[in-house]
């Protein structure tokens, strides 16, 4: 592994703190999954949450149960099982379709427009600007062009932080707002440093707002399909590819989600680092023959 | 049996021992701010320690009951009083039917709980009663009480004893000041030498922005973060780092200005370094804080961490031995 050796810290008693890396990396993501994965198998007593994270993981424990040296014993012990092993991560690819310059971000990013960096231009042109892409049109299709990673899971219920699977040079960068907005419509697409990012709930954020999506991604009432089994669509290690659609398609999108017909496009993959990091452009090929095939 | 809601109080929801499992998607614990006063509650009325109960921020509501039960109300101070009588706290008292409970002011802490026998009776979803308001579910409805509401109560297992008290030792201490007990760690080491001696030698009050998510504190000195290159993906502020997931308990200080402590509603993750995180034995204490009470951090390491949990479930131990 090129990142190195993780830092440990103590979340006082009851918490593990693990930063793989201090910059984001596929790698780093990659190892996290591996080594919370693992942890999930090892069933330690007393664990009641494993989190990964973009570049680091967290696990809560009852120190009654594990004694906290123990558990840190543990978990450096199976960042030392890792070493050499290939790193395959059994997954889903879901296809999210986005309506992009969707008429309700862009009445919210007017709202807010005092604290945007840019307040002449929307999020869409000050993105496509400062990454240096031609056009609006040129920065959609560089955001669903290749697929992401879904690196973590949370700050509120079901919201994917996503990480694109691209090489560095490629990688889409915005600042957040200057502000953080106290309003953003749900199921908003959008982006903030180099992560990608879904609303799971209406509310505050700072990410730079590009579309909408009309599939939910969190419902607690469980009502379509893809929510039988939970009420979060995404886990940590999901793979997710965009679909730029028109507004006809959106609106009949919501007319099935209101029916409750509404479904999506996902299909098992498995993913090699080694394999994607050989040929990342040819690899993703692939991955949208997995998700695009019968 | 059911309780109807005349008025709601200033934030009243139904909290249990909270939902553990599925902080790994961005669902908190959630649960009783303060467990100490929650697991109280429910041993004067004779339930499971964990049933759900009301738990009533710095304003209590207004409440009919349909039939006859038996109430004990615990945590901060705030009287109860039937049909306008006063009534006991930290005491298992007879509630008629047809009797309004209303609640005098909140004098000192912010948390109180009601437990009736029989437990509050809404559904469990992902293993707990719990509110959680963010994501809109659990509790009633998944939200705060309103007027109009009805909430529904559980059978009790057996027959209540009206009169049981909470030994006075044994009450949740309500001081408006008090020290909070940190383990520096996590992204520590991106603050100053300076602030990070600061941060202990000040004295920090509660600010207005403090609920279930976290406590917001106020007027210590600013915070220093080290100048450094951010690492990518970090964001451009020296306060940022990589999102991460946030511990219950952690501190984090949004541009070095005030310390957020995020608690049981608590968002799982962000981009904030976080300088450390409070000992679980004083998470209760901090939920009876009110805006302007003042605390001072102290400096533990693990083993006075776990000394003080050990401290903490003795508590717990000899709660449970005289309510029993």
């Amino acid at each position: 592994m090129a990142i190195g050796t993780a830092r440990y810290s103590f979340g006082a008693d009851e918490h593990i703190f693990v930063e793989l890396s201090e910059e984001m990396s596929l790698e780093a993501f990659f190892k996290g999954m591996a080594i919370t994965t693992a942890l999930e198998k090892k069933k330690v007593p007393g664990v009641s949450e494993i989190c990964p994270a973009n570049a680091s993981y967290q696990v809560k424990f009852d120190p009654d149960v594990t004694h906290p040296n123990e558990m840190m014993k543990l978990l450096q012990q199976l960042e030392r099982d890792m070493g050499n092993v290939e790193l395959e991560l059994k997954t889903r690819i879901i296809e999210i379709p986005v309506l992009y310059n969707d008429p309700w971000t862009r009445e919210t990013l007017m709202r807010f427009r005092e604290r945007h960096q840019e307040p002449s231009s929307t999020d869409i042109e000050y993105a496509t600007r400062i990454n240096h892409l031609k056009s609006v049109d040129d920065f959609i299709a560089a955001h669903s062009g290749s697929p992401w990673f879904v690196s973590m899971v949370g700050f509120v219920a079901g919201l994917p932080f996503l990480y694109q699977l691209v090489e560095r040079a490629q990688q889409l960068e915005v600042p957040k707002y200057l502000r953080p907005r106290t309003d953003t419509p749900k199921l908003t697409v959008g982006h903030g440093g180099c992560f990608g990012c879904i609303y799971s709930v209406r509310g505050a954020g700072g990410y730079q707002m590009f579309g909408i999506t009309p599939a939910p991604i969190f419902d607690p009432a469980q009502g379509l399909s893809y929510f039988k089994d939970f009420m979060c669509l995404f886990r940590p290690g999901d793979i997710v590819k965009f679909k730029a659609i028109d507004r006809a398609t959106y609106d009949a999108a919501l007319k099935e989600v209101e029916s409750g017909t509404f479904d999506l496009r996902m299909r098992p993959v498995e993913f090699s680092m080694k394999k994607f990091l050989a040929d990342p452009a040819g690899y993703n090929h692939k991955l949208e023959e997995v998700l695009y095939g019968n | 049996m059911a309780i109807k809601v005349l008025k709601p109080g200033l934030a009243t929801t139904v909290q249990d021992a909270g939902r553990k499992g599925y902080y790994n998607v961005g669902i908190p614990l959630s649960g009783a701010l303060d467990q100490y006063s929650f697991r109280a509650s429910n041993l004067l009325v004779g339930n499971d320690e964990g049933a759900a109960v009301l738990e009533c921020t710095l304003m209590g509501p207004e409440l009919e009951f349909q039939r006859d039960a038996v109430i004990a109300v615990t945590g901060s101070e705030m009287a109860p009083k039937l049909n306008a009588t006063l009534a006991p706290r930290n005491e298992a008292i007879a509630v008629k039917a047809g009797t309004v409970v209303s609640f005098d002011f909140m004098r000192l802490g912010a948390r109180a709980y009601i437990a009736v026998a029989g437990g509050i009776d809404v559904p469990v979803i992902l293993g707990s009663r719990s509110t959680y308001g963010l994501g809109a579910f659990g509790g009633f409805h998944g939200r705060k009480l309103q007027a109009g509401d009805i909430v529904p109560v559980g059978t009790p297992k057996g027959a209540a004893k009206v009169g049981k008290r909470l030994p006075d030792g044994l009450a949740m201490p309500l001081p408006k000041e008090l020290e909070l007990r940190v383990v520096p760690g996590l992204y520590f080491h991106r603050i100053t030498d300076e602030s990070a001696q600061t941060f202990f030698e000040d004295t920090w009050a509660v600010a207005p922005e403090a609920d279930r998510i976290g406590y917001r504190y106020k007027q210590g000195r600013p915070l220093k973060f080290r100048d450094r290159k951010q690492p990518f993906g970090a964001g451009s502020d020296p306060s940022n780092i990589v999102d991460a997931g946030y511990p219950y308990g952690s501190i984090q200080v949004p541009g070095g200005l005030e310390p957020i402590i995020l608690h049981r509603d608590a968002v799982s993750g962000g981009g904030y370094a976080m300088i450390g995180t409070i000992i679980s034995a004083d998470m209760d204490r901090i939920a009876q804080m009110q805006p302007n009470n003042k605390a001072r951090f102290v400096k533990v390491d693990l083993d006075g961490a776990l000394a003080a949990r050990g401290a903490y479930n003795q508590r717990v131990q000899k709660l449970r031995a005289a309510l029993a």
